[in-house]
């Protein structure tokens, strides 16, 4: 049986077990601390950089962080709002994200997170930046302009034999997450939609799959982000 | 010294457009045109994105009729995931008409009521204070509620077959992806009065009625003002029944004689072609066979009711039968009729959208279809405003490479141009004074078309005026300038 541990969540007492990491932590204690690249049961690597939180004063990173008894955990200070606000931000100006024509409006965790964080207007310029789009593959189709770099794909989807699908090119800022083109042409229907479903943003698509779900039936149509993991405190 | 008249913007239309009027020594017209100032860019930027895609992002280009390019553009992907607009499955392309239809009625409700009725009921040259929906408010209350309630019906049906009221998603290639739930259709089949489709046939039957009584009472006005023979050209259901979802391209001359018989509008490309001019950023379509000076024609309601052979719902029919009457039968070139043949229109959509509301199809379950795919797809539909084509291309890698768009207003750029000229000669011709009701004059003119000058969601209404009178060195020798005009 794993031990209890007990920590406290801006200002309130919650229980949690070893090795757990925050994030889930939290969640199971009715708190939201929002991410972009955590899923659970997938070995966590702070891409995003949102979930972070003060543990005893310290700035960490909440989903690669594990709990340990006493912890003091800020979430919710005006200090780590605005910077999350601003992580957001900088990823919206820092790609090209035009919801009106995109196809994972509604479902898209990165605009859902824009509009809890009530962003209207980032405080950064946008970049503009000139990506392509990967058209070539028989099911997926990977648009460089949508994407976040949160790993996601790269850690969850493998073939048969656990090789990436998705690996990392390039180095630096003209760092791209691409698909393998050999392993894509063979990939199962079952992979392809994961892929499509665990992509954040969307920079994974199915091909001709697009608005088959009515305005309405979408994820975030009615409820914000999270709302479901804050069943006592907002 | 001759003077140069501008009035920028135009107002009370869709969009950013100006007037620019050249005056001799005389206080002849030399030259008058009317300029689209707007550059857009659709046809380039959605190049390079997946098919699918274009449907949603191209409806962005309209806040009024945004229906209508997504409808344009997602039968032009039919055809391309292999599916002829005629083989869609019934609950598709009924839901597919029904959002159409609804968007068709609050669109011309909208023009009638909020953009033209003002002219209308105060006088071209009322004081401009009054000359706007407020002031119809204020003196016509029940009249201007009809119009807000007409509008908000249509837009209820929007929302209901294509999720939002404005840039839905309902029309996907191959079809639609959701029907019509039986709580759904009643809402709108036996909704709370007023909103309901029985009131809605009736409101429009009286706007139809209101029409008459006042072009009884001016019929000078309505006949005479900005008339001229022209060309028309829409499209026709097969039989010759007027249908604004899909159809055969025809077009008739002045005297009604078939200038284009009924064809494919696949093959737009062989019958029509588009002249450019430097100073607009609108094109000149014309018809081929007949050359760029006598090829241009007019589509828009009153083209649609001249090519039609009848209407096929009934109190709209009988009015039509009386429409086409005034003119004995012959296609009516009378510009200010075309608030007449909008408001039958929006009669037949009325009775179109109930007709389709208790039909059963509207609860089906098959919503898409998909057939061997192609890389080109060519999309025609009836806007309220008039034909709109959508052509696209697209590579081995489902990404478009080509995209022509001729949109409604682009059709009647000459028909404009020749209303500005006839009013202006009219009006202004030899006056020593240029008085802000001769400059509504124009923009009257303009206004029957219901252009949408940049298919865009933004500047509509209130702008401000600038008239500038330049001498023959373009020397500013007078201004008149007004804000918060109707």
């Amino acid at each position: 049986m794993n031990q209890i541990l007990k920590f406290k969540l801006d200002g309130v007492e919650c229980m949690g077990y070893k090795d757990q990491y925050i994030t889930n932590a939290a969640a199971e204690n009715g708190f939201y601390i929002p991410t972009l690249c955590n899923i659970p049961g997938v070995k966590p690597r702070g891409a995003c950089r949102i979930c972070n939180v003060r543990v005893n004063g310290k700035l960490m990173t909440a989903c690669t962080t594990p709990l340990a008894n006493g912890m003091v955990i800020e979430c919710q200070t005006e200090e780590l709002k605005d910077l999350r606000k601003a992580i957001i931000e900088l990823m919206l100006t820092e790609g090209n994200h035009f919801c009106p024509s995109c196809e994972k409006s509604g479902n898209c965790e990165l605009q859902a997170l824009a509009y809890r964080f009530n962003i209207t207007v980032p405080r950064f310029k946008y970049q503009f930046p000139e990506r392509d789009i990967e058209a070539s593959h028989p099911k997926l189709i990977k648009d460089h302009n949508r994407c976040i770099l949160c790993k996601r794909c790269i850690r969850v989807i493998k073939d048969e034999q656990g090789r990436n699908i998705f690996a990392f090119g390039k180095r630096g800022n003209r760092i791209t997450i691409n698909i393998d083109t050999e392993l894509a042409n063979d990939i199962s229907d079952e992979n392809a939609r994961m892929a499509y479903e665990i992509c954040p943003v969307g920079a994974i698509l199915l091909r001709e799959n697009a608005f088959r779900e009515p305005i309405g039936k979408r994820k975030f149509d009615h409820v914000p982000i999270g709302i479901e993991m804050e069943r006592f405190h907002k | 010294m001759t003077k140069k008249i501008t009035i920028e913007p135009v107002t009370r239309v869709e969009g950013h457009g100006k007037v620019t009027i050249h005056l001799d020594e005389e206080g002849n017209i030399v030259q008058s045109r009317l300029h689209i100032v707007e550059f857009r860019g659709f046809e380039r930027f959605v190049q390079g994105r997946p098919y699918w895609e274009v449907p949603v992002l191209v409806q962005r280009l309209c806040g009024i009729c945004p229906v209508s390019h997504l409808l344009a553009a997602a039968k032009a992907m039919d055809v391309i995931v292999g599916v002829d607009p005629e083989d869609l499955s019934p609950t598709a392309e009924k839901m597919r008409r029904l959002m159409h239809y609804g968007q068709f009625f609050q669109s011309h409700a909208l023009h009638f009521f909020h953009l033209a009725s003002p002219d209308l009921l105060f006088g071209i040259d009322a004081p401009v204070e009054k000359r706007n929906i407020i002031g119809v408010a204020r003196e016509h209350k029940d009249l201007a509620v009809q119009g807000v309630m007409m509008r908000k019906f249509g837009q209820e049906i929007i929302r209901l077959t294509a999720g939002k009221k404005i840039h839905g998603t309902g029309a996907i290639p191959g079809g639609i992806n959701k029907n019509l739930s039986p709580e759904e259709r009643d809402f709108l089949l036996k909704g709370k009065n007023p909103l309901n489709a029985d009131k809605m046939i009736s409101w429009a039957l009286d706007a139809v009625n209101l029409f008459k009584f006042y072009h009884a009472s001016h019929r000078d006005f309505i006949d005479k003002f900005a008339a001229f023979p022209s060309n028309h050209l829409s499209l026709v259901r097969k039989d010759g029944a007027l249908d604004i979802y899909h159809g055969v391209l025809r077009s008739i001359d002045q005297d009604g004689n078939k200038i284009l018989h009924d064809v494919d509008y696949s093959d737009y490309l062989d019958y029509i072609g588009e002249e450019v001019k430097s100073w607009s950023y609108t094109k000149f379509p014309f018809l081929r066979h007949l050359g760029k000076e006598n090829g241009w024609y007019r589509v828009g309601p009153l083209a649609r009711l001249n090519t039609c052979d009848f209407i096929p719902t009934p109190l709209a029919q009988k009015e039509w039968e009386e429409f086409k009457a005034y003119t004995k039968g012959k296609p009516n070139n009378m510009t200010m009729h075309t608030h007449w043949a909008r408001l039958i229109e929006t009669l037949h959509a009325a009775e179109v959208i109930k007709d389709l509301l208790i039909d059963p199809d509207l609860q089906g379950e098959e919503l898409i279809r998909k057939g061997d795919k192609k890389f080109e797809g060519v999309g025609v539909i009836e806007a309220p405003r008039g034909t709109l084509f959508h052509h696209y291309k697209i590579n081995d890698d489902d990404l478009v490479s080509m995209a022509n768009l001729i949109v409604s207003t682009t059709h009647n750029n000459e028909p404009m141009n020749r209303s500005v000229r006839l009013v202006a000669e009219e009006k202004l011709a030899g006056q020593k004074m240029i008085t802000e009701g001769m400059l509504n004059a124009i923009e009257v003119a303009i206004r029957a078309y219901d252009p949408c000058l940049s298919c865009a969601t933004h500047a509509m209404g209130q702008m401000p005026l600038e008239v500038s009178l330049y001498n023959n060195e373009n020397e500013l020798i007078d201004r008149f300038y007004s804000y918060r005009r109707g």
